[in-house]
């Protein structure tokens, strides 16, 4: 554990979630997803834990992508303000 | 230089090279999951992956020629299969179910226990596998009404 890394990490993870929100274009959330999915890998293998390491980036930066992106090309790219 | 996909000849070649790979890993994944990271979860959604990244460049007709939607269906039933008929093995052998030591193998008991968890992971991975894929067959492949 070296805490400085934990919280910048922590504070990446803030940043990326705030910015899925916020984001207007769904790919751009869809993209900053799966930044987020990478930093809480890196996150998990931070605290010892290669395992769901290994999951997260598997899942949650790989399939969890695609399958956001084959649902966003039923519907329009661009939230309504 | 493009084809009329519209998917360039360098992301053609790159994931012709890279998916062999890409399955020899999630393979590893999968044998390796009782002494190290990983197991039959993770190493099959790495071969999962690795099919979806195969019909994101080719196209969903050569995925779907290569690993049709009834082999895939075959694959989840082949893998519950496994797991639960070693599961069952414990229970005719005698002990409980998934108790591994019980089966009656010219083994010590944690190489018994170490094979049949093996098994289990062979089947969890190939049952993930093509969950994921026909996932993304299903979501990708139909038809906008």
């Amino acid at each position: 554990m070296i805490y400085p890394l934990d919280l910048l990490l922590l504070l990446f993870l803030v940043v990326c979630a705030l910015m899925a929100v916020k984001l207007r274009d769904l790919l751009d959330s869809i993209i900053v997803l799966a930044g987020y999915s990478l930093i809480m890998a890196l996150t998990w293998v931070e605290m010892n834990a290669p395992d769901v390491a290994l999951t997260e980036a598997a899942v949650g930066a790989g399939v969890t992508t695609f399958l956001f992106i084959a649902a966003l090309s039923k519907t329009v790219r661009r939230e309504k303000r | 230089m493009t084809d009329p996909g519209g998917v360039s000849i360098v992301v053609r070649t790159v994931s012709r090279i890279m998916i062999p790979f890409i399955q020899l890993f999630g393979i590893y994944t999968i044998a390796h999951g009782e002494t190290s990271a990983g197991g039959g979860f993770q190493g099959g959604v790495i071969l999962g992956t690795s099919i979806i990244l195969l019909s994101i460049v080719f196209g969903l007709k050569e995925a779907d020629r290569r690993m049709p939607r009834e082999l895939l269906t075959a694959f989840m039933c082949v893998g519950l299969l496994i797991y639960s008929g070693i599961g069952v093995l414990d229970l005719l052998s005698g002990g409980r179910y998934l108790e591994y030591s019980s089966l009656p193998l010219p083994l010590p008991p944690h190489e018994i226990s170490a094979l049949s968890i093996l098994g289990v992971e062979i089947g969890i991975g190939i049952t993930v596998m093509a969950v994921i894929i026909l996932l993304f067959f299903c979501l990708a492949g139909e038809r906008d009404a």
